[in-house]
């Protein structure tokens, strides 16, 4: 009995909080590591930073957006609600990674290599796109994420009604398809990140197939997150 | 050796042998006399003797400054060594220097194959002249758009290949890598279909840029880079440049190279730095410059900077087509 009145305690005190620190801690680090590294201090983002910071920035919206994608497997196996509260906050920091992911390229790399003209950068940025299929992917995905970020409000939800918001969100699982293949085609010769991240993709997208086929739908539930 | 320098008598630091170094180096070039200099006249086919089967020391070696040299400063150390693509090790850039150190490469002998007089099993001491060592400080340029500066110890591969006097219909030589999965832990997964596979075209192999690196910045070839033997072809991307090389093979058509095996719509034969044909990865117009500052970057140069030396092997073939 204390154990679940704990449990709740920290489901409505201290769940969103510690939710925000936590997706918050990686950029926090990055920056901490930047900082270091121009003022020529002790770092670990190796021999070529830039590099680093575009794997380890598409690695976290990846891996941020799978747990978003997690978390309704993990309310159904648990019963433990309250993790609905934090469903829209953890997809949220996914697209913020990506924005991060995105700028990094424009700014560390095409605004570099056009040496530092903004039109040129954009240029490049259209040849990339253009030219190789794993950039064409990332463009895709990050424009199918702009319209889930900004409905993540509650007054955007409000507005379009549950259904519709239901409806939009659902491209997420195309962007997670979309996400892993940016990925596969960047990495060179046959590596295991991708599959990994993809066999965890396909598998909560096979939960969903499955629950779906048990056809007992709870629409309700998934949207009572009231925050 | 060292002395055969002579319009620069003055050399540097590095250049001086130590006393104790030096008495080692005259008794394995004792050793070497009493098999015959190179170990390989009258060889023939078959397997060298096991007298120098033990890998030299370079850093106990002299060796020649030549004039292959660049204007930018040369990469340093820590990041030539710490800073890898030798997928043998693992996938990531840090993997090698913390993995590579399993490899045993002492001692180490390299099987030489087909269109040769002169075939058959070689230790390495037997296969390269440790006394006309010379540095050459060559650019890298790797596919993924960053290059390094670096001093390399070595022989030119003409002077190796001729030892085995190739016949006509050797218009081709591959290289093949060491792949043992008990040392190198990255050969447990198919990255690549291992072993590591790549090859040049004759005339390419035989000028003069081509090089066998035994060593850089004055040592013995760390693991991470190559160790012992390694390729160092600086007018051709990276991977061009096979480490760790355990068989050479004289054959006459053009030889399956890992990463055209790959993906061949990526990586082509030839695989010469080219910053007019846009890999399907990376644009090759520019490069990070590693250890040049974090956002060091420089515009790539058609083979790298060694037009002089190699453009006219290429004379009238599209090098976009021919990539």
């Amino acid at each position: 009995m204390a154990k679940s009145a704990m449990l709740r305690a920290f489901g409505r005190v201290w769940l969103k909080p510690l939710t925000f620190w936590a997706l918050a801690t990686p950029a926090l680090w990055l920056g901490w590591q930047w900082s270091a590294l121009l003022m020529g201090g002790v770092h670990a983002l190796g021999f070529n930073p830039i590099e680093t910071t575009h794997r380890f920035l598409g690695d976290t919206a990846l891996r941020i957006l799978l747990i978003s994608l997690a978390i309704t497997p993990f309310r159904d196996l648990t019963r433990w609600l309250p993790i609905m509260k934090i469903r829209r906050r953890v997809g949220l920091a996914a697209f913020w990674y990506a924005v991060l992911h995105l700028a990094a390229y424009l700014g560390l790399d095409l605004y570099l290599a056009a040496n530092m003209s903004i039109a040129g950068m954009f240029a490049g940025l259209w040849n990339d796109v253009v030219e190789r299929i794993y950039i064409t992917l990332g463009m895709i995905g990050f424009l199918i994420f702009i319209p889930l970020s900004v409905t993540s409000f509650n007054s955007m939800v409000r507005r379009l009604g549950a259904k519709v918001w239901q409806r939009l969100h659902y491209s997420v699982y195309p962007l997670g398809v979309i996400a892993v293949f940016h990925y596969g085609f960047m990495v060179k010769g046959n590596q295991l990140g991708p599959w990994i991240h993809g066999g965890v993709l396909l598998a909560l997208l096979a939960w969903r197939g499955w629950s779906i086929c048990k056809s007992s739908p709870r629409p309700a539930a998934s949207m009572q997150s009231g925050s | 050796m060292i002395t055969r320098k002579p319009f620069n008598w003055q050399l540097p630091d590095r250049e001086i042998t130590p006393k104790n170094r030096f008495m080692n180096r005259r008794e394995i070039m004792r050793a070497g006399g009493a098999l015959g200099v190179l170990g390989l006249a009258g060889c023939g086919v078959g397997e060298s003797a096991a007298a120098h089967t033990e890998l030299p020391d370079v850093a106990g070696m002299g060796y020649r400054e030549t004039s292959y040299t660049v204007d930018d400063p040369s990469t340093p150390l820590e990041a030539v060594t710490g800073y890898n693509n030798f997928y043998e090790f693992g996938t990531s850039k840090s993997d090698p220097a913390r993995y590579a150190h399993a490899m045993s490469t002492d001692p180490w002998f390299i099987e030489v194959e087909g269109h040769a007089a002169q075939t058959g099993r070689y230790a390495l001491a037997d296969m390269i002249d440790y006394s006309a060592l010379e540095e050459r400080v060559y650019r890298l340029r790797c596919v993924e758009a960053w290059s390094m500066v670096i001093p390399w110890v070595g022989v030119p591969l003409a002077d190796v290949l001729r030892q085995f006097e190739p016949t006509e219909d050797a218009r081709y030589v591959q290289f093949i890598s060491n792949s043992n999965p008990a040392e190198m832990r990255g050969v447990r997964s198919r990255v690549l279909d291992w072993p590591y596979k790549e090859g040049l075209r004759m005339d390419e192999a035989m000028n003069e840029l081509a090089f066998l690196a035994v060593g850089l910045y004055g040592e013995t070839l760390p693991n991470q880079n190559g160790a012992p033997i390694r390729l160092v072809v600086p007018w051709k991307y990276g991977y061009k440049s096979a480490k760790s090389i355990v068989k050479i093979k004289f054959v006459s058509e053009e030889p399956v190279t890992s990463w055209k095996q790959s993906a061949p719509r990526e990586y082509g034969f030839y695989s010469n730095v080219n910053p007019n044909r846009s890999h399907p990865r990376w644009s090759q117009a520019s490069e990070r410059v590693i250890g040049g500052g974090v956002f060091a970057r420089r515009e790539t140069d058609m083979f790298n900077g060694y037009s002089e030396q190699v453009a006219h092997m290429y004379d009238g073939m599209d090098l976009i087509e021919n990539h």
